[in-house]
């Protein structure tokens, strides 16, 4: 398994990052803040404005490390992508497997199933480590709803069932996750996923983060070759990373869920850490985005028993974890499509 | 893993002052210059080896030295600083 290399976050609005040798600079105002060398990196992500060099770009390429530009609210605006790489055969096979309903709809299946069955656990959880500060009784009808949900996904004969299955789901776990959030509960109040854009706190954290996990998510695919773009499960729109949307189902609550449930319940974030804006949209400030790519940063390093693998990884790692058994799978080298599963 | 390089180069002569900088510019593509001559390098067994071979092609082993402290992957605990210019962990947050 490959070693997990940090990600440089630039989050200076005059911050300019440049190449010289084998590494970033970046500088502000003229003047030399940082120097890494590019074989301590994954990823660098940009918040700022004022850019980077075409050097550091090719260098970025040649390292394969992944080059992504944010607005400062944390909105996606362009990655820097080099040569398509890896395997052709890789890749037509998932084009084909891809416009094949069959097998579309079993790794459909699969993705999904993971996303619900993290989400009981996710709910689990909490029943568990706090009993007496949550309603026991919603909580526990959820859970037997989204049992009842991953079996009919499990029958499922089609994607328009799947999907229908998949959003009751989806509707009933954004549901409860108000009873999870268990400190400021009246300014983190949460209705529901509300996106593009978030109108409240709790959506504002969610669709950050999401953006974090979505770049890593299609890092992970570009680094084995398969195409980010054509998905299973999610279809094919002009823009959009539907592979990478895919494999994300597996992650969403075990990352970013419950990154935002810990950032809320260790009152490491407020609810007045948030602007409000004309349009009724919710961002987060600058200190509190800090706070959350800590946090981000920290939860990538944490070690978790790959139950696939059988061996101990960072959770930072996942995401490539399951890109590979997905390029197995493609290849013929499993016979099933194994997704992860949060114990 | 985490290798500590230092090096003396004897800057008697112009290719001395050339070599000099040919030490550092190739540290600095692998490490953190943590002081003058001093390098903190977070590495993998083969980039070590590259890095090693770079710096033993550039420098005269009659006149100049280097020195290799391989502090491992649990370097954290063995490294203590005081002063300015903190320098940067790489295995740690990475934000500017």
């Amino acid at each position: 398994m490959r070693r997990l290399l940090n990600t440089l976050y630039v989050t200076l609005p005059d911050a300019y990052v440049g190449a010289k040798g084998e590494t970033l600079i970046i500088r502000s105002d003229g003047v030399k803040e940082m120097q890494v060398p590019i074989i301590n990196l994954e990823s660098v992500i940009v918040f700022g404005y004022r850019g980077v060099s075409p050097d550091a770009m090719q260098l970025c390429i040649d390292n394969h490390v992944s080059l992504v530009f944010l607005t400062p609210y944390g909105q996606f605006k362009a990655r820097i992508t080099g040569e398509t790489k890896g395997n052709v055969h890789l890749r037509r096979t998932q084009y084909r497997w891809s416009d094949n309903g069959e097998q579309t709809l079993l790794l459909a299946k699969r993705f999904l199933f993971s996303k619900i069955g993290n989400a009981r656990v996710s709910l689990q959880r909490t029943l568990r480590d706090y009993p007496d500060r949550v309603d026991q009784d919603r909580l526990k009808s959820v859970l037997l709803l989204l049992n009842r949900q991953i079996r009919e996904i499990n029958n499922s004969q089609s994607l328009d069932e799947l999907r229908g299955a998949e959003g009751l789901a989806a509707r009933s776990y954004f549901s409860v996750v108000s009873e999870q959030i268990l400190v400021n509960k009246q300014g983190f109040s949460f209705k529901g996923r509300v996106k593009r854009p978030p109108t409240d706190p709790v959506n504002a954290l969610l669709s950050f983060l999401y953006t974090l996990l979505a770049n890593d998510v299609t890092h992970a695919l570009e680094t084995v070759g398969l195409d980010p773009q054509v998905g299973f499960l999610h279809r094919d729109r002009s823009g959009r990373n539907s592979l990478a949307l895919d494999l994300m189902e597996e992650f969403r609550v075990y990352f970013a869920d419950r990154t935002m449930l810990t950032l809320i319940n260790r009152q490491q974030i407020f609810p007045d850490d948030f602007v409000r804006k004309e349009s009724g949209a919710y961002f987060l400030k600058d200190d509190a985005r800090k706070i959350v790519l800590t946090e981000w940063q920290q939860r990538k390093r944490d070690e978790i028993r790959h139950p696939f693998f059988d061996e101990k990884i960072a959770v930072g790692l996942l995401p490539y974890a399951q890109a590979m058994l997905l390029a197995r799978y493609l290849r013929g080298d499993l016979d099933d499509y194994p997704p992860f599963f949060w114990k | 893993m985490m290798v500590l390089i230092t090096y003396d180069v004897s800057t008697m002569d112009t290719d001395g002052q050339r070599r000099l900088r040919q030490v550092a510019k190739q540290c600095e593509n692998y490490g953190q210059r943590v002081q003058n001559s001093v390098f903190e390098c977070l590495v993998d067994p083969q980039q070590f080896k590259e890095l090693q071979l770079q710096l033993q092609k550039i420098v005269a082993p009659e006149t100049d030295s280097l020195r290799f402290y391989h502090l491992g992957s649990k370097w954290k605990g063995k490294v203590e600083h005081y002063g300015s210019k903190k320098g940067y962990d790489p295995e740690g947050f990475l934000m500017i």
